[in-house]
């Protein structure tokens, strides 16, 4: 069973408390200043986006099949059983292919750093893992960030759906998205304004397999290429071998 | 010795100039300095041409490899060896381009002892890290030969079938890796580029692209070496690659034909002027001239054709690297001048290796100093000698 965190954008207030808190839990500068940039960056993992009297929040989904982690040459990405999407930074090389593949755009870069990192929301793995809330859901004061199981938080999104048709869009945005994702979010407006990839674009199959159907045929694909290769090789090969022979042959029986 | 100072000299030492200025940016002010890439453009001219077209103009090694000693065509075997040495910097620089290219290159290594066997980047590293190994032993007997060692290339030539057949299972796979790579942004990519074909069009322009450069830098050394160019080898090269060609157009449009995408890449747009562009350079142009057999008996018209191919598929590798993510995200990526010059040092460095290589290694026969003991075996099926002894008899 993993965990996850529903936010529910029709409750948000846009009082950014669950930027500020994950920037103290990520030990990540925070004023006035970096509360104002709209963007997610190697210092904001996430960020509340306001348009009109609405608001979003952005932050990585934690894919139940996350493309980071099928995509990392050393294996720096990997999912944890409770639901986060954590980065080891001693593995990384930096070839940067996390963030080519993430449908989300999730993962960011330290460009300036002279050793850099790749930088986005873990999840707070450690609370998580302690039995905790994550941060950002912990400071919520509206409750528009939560957090739980995913099947619970899956069920209460439906029943708010139901509940209140009028105010919600009747989708979970996440639910089944790249094969689905630990943070899903209700909304009264398409998620799509705020930048999140259309639903019809990214797909329900999971991003791993695009790659995977191609990877997986490697490990047979090697004997039998070599098995080819090798008697193309032996064939034409032979052919000299044998014209050789029956010249070698002709000269002998002439004598 | 006394050095002169020529035209070609001094650009050199201009770009490599400009090229160490930028290393020392990489390497003391981090990506963010030298480039132009970003959150949005992780991915910049370092992957889409150093790498990506990098292994592909390097093709040529496995393609002449495969031809000369898998399928036997003796008659080719003049261009082997500079089609090996080719391939072999090609590689070498490859990995130094990837040493600039990764934010943390010191740990390059972890490849080897953290493995992700799902990861398509990991696969191709393995693959570039083992053929280039295969290319060192294949380049190896030149070096031998220059000092005359005769054991070590018995021992090589011992082991020269498992080093093709190795060399070129490691080829097809990686090169056409590099196009499954791209398979996890169906999103992303623009659909002129994104299809599951990838990794069989990365193999099929990789086979064109490496006839086209062995004909490409079979001429250019004839004319930089003044050396005497074997037409009947490029003339037979010529006609593989306009096969070749044809193969790769018919791949393309059956990819889009089965996508329903026909109809929407003759509608002028940003992506279709790339996409018009690469296909005229790379099909259009060299297929029609290939077609009239004067220019392909013709060393100009060869030379020509071949040039438009390659650039016709490093249009086609950078679409599908650079422009093919422009819409994505939303603005245009230009590369920073830094980036550039480091590209063009690794270029350079690669020229000025060719050439130095050619001067003191049997890699042309006729232009190098004559080895007295060179093998003359070398050339010759081994079955070839005892029949020879019979002659006699």
């Amino acid at each position: 069973m993993s965990k996850a965190l529903l936010y529910d954008a029709t409750m948000c207030i846009g009082c950014k408390q669950c930027e500020g808190a994950c920037a103290q839990q990520n030990k990540l500068p925070y004023d006035d200043q970096v509360a104002a940039e709209s963007v997610q960056s190697e210092h904001k993992y996430t960020v509340v986006l306001a348009k009109d009297d609405k608001f979003m929040r952005r932050l990585c989904m934690h894919c139940e099949h996350p493309a980071c982690a099928s995509v990392c040459p050393v294996g720096a990405f990997h999912k944890t059983k409770e639901g986060p999407v954590v980065y080891d930074v001693w593995k990384c090389i930096g070839c940067r292919y996390c963030m080519v593949s993430c449908a989300f755009a999730q993962p960011k870069y330290e460009w300036k750093s002279l050793n850099p990192r790749v930088r986005k929301c873990i999840m707070c793995p450690d609370r998580v893992v302690a039995g905790k809330a994550t941060a950002c859901a912990e400071i919520c004061p509206t409750g528009a960030t939560k957090f739980g199981e995913r099947d619970d938080l899956v069920k209460e999104a439906q029943d708010r759906i139901r509940q209140n048709p009028s105010t919600y869009l009747p989708r979970i945005y996440g639910m089944n998205e790249v094969g689905g994702t630990c943070v899903l979010i209700l909304s009264s407006v398409n998620v799509e304004e705020y930048g999140y990839p259309a639903s019809a674009k990214i797909g329900d199959t999971p991003m791993p397999e695009y790659t995977g159907r191609v990877m997986e045929k490697v490990p047979d694909f090697i004997p039998v290429w070599s098995l080819v290769l090798g008697g193309i090789y032996w064939v034409s090969h032979r052919r000299e071998e044998v014209a050789a022979a029956e010249a070698e042959h002709k000269n002998g029986s002439k004598r | 010795m006394k050095f002169k100072l020529t035209f070609w000299k001094i650009v050199f030492l201009v770009i490599m100039a400009l090229g160490l200025y930028s290393t020392f940016v990489r390497y003391f002010y981090g990506l963010g300095a030298i480039s132009n890439m970003t959150d949005q453009f992780p991915w910049g001219l370092w992957i889409g041409f150093d790498c990506l077209c990098g292994v592909m103009l390097a093709a040529g090694g496995f393609c002449m490899v495969g031809a000369v000693y898998l399928f036997n065509i003796e008659r080719l075997h003049s261009v082997v060896r500079p089609a090996v040495l080719t391939a072999f910097l090609g590689y070498l620089l490859f990995i130094v381009g990837l040493l600039f290219d990764l934010g943390r290159p010191w740990y390059i290594w972890h490849q080897l002892i953290y493995m992700n066997p799902h990861s398509v980047m990991f696969e191709v590293g393995m693959c570039v890290m083992a053929y280039t190994t295969v290319l060192f032993f294949e380049f190896l007997p030149n070096v031998f030969e220059r000092f005359n060692l005769l054991t070590p290339i018995k021992w090589i030539k011992r082991i020269y079938p498992v080093l093709i057949v190795l060399g070129i299972l490691l080829s097809t796979l990686h090169q056409s890796s590099l196009g499954s790579l791209y398979l996890i942004m169906p999103s992303k990519l623009h659909p002129f580029w994104y299809t599951p074909a990838l990794p069989f069009l990365f193999f099929g322009s990789a086979i064109a692209v490496g006839l086209a450069m062995t004909i490409f830098e079979s001429t250019q050394s004839a004319k930089a070496f003044g050396r005497h160019l074997e037409l009947p080898v490029l003339v037979e090269l010529g006609g593989a690659l306009l096969v070749a060609l044809w193969v790769n157009a018919l791949l393309r449009f059956e990819d889009y034909f089965h996508r329903g995408m026909l109809g929407q890449i003759i509608k002028p747009s940003y992506e279709a002027y790339f996409l018009w562009l690469e296909l005229t350079l790379a099909f259009l142009i060299p297929i029609t001239m290939l077609s009239f057999k004067k220019v392909r008996l013709s060393p100009q018209g060869l030379y020509l054709a071949s040039i438009f191919t390659v650039l016709g598929f490093i249009t086609n590798r950078l679409n599908v690297s650079l422009t093919g993510f422009e819409t994505y995200v939303g603005h245009h990526y230009l590369p920073k001048w830094t980036e550039f010059s480091v590209t063009l040092m690794i270029i350079a460095a690669g020229f000025a290796l060719f050439g130095l290589a050619v001067k003191y290694l049997p890699i042309f026969p006729d232009v190098q100093v004559p080895v007295k003991d060179r093998l003359q075996t070398e050339t010759r099926p081994v079955v070839a000698t005892p029949v020879l002894e019979h002659a006699g008899d």
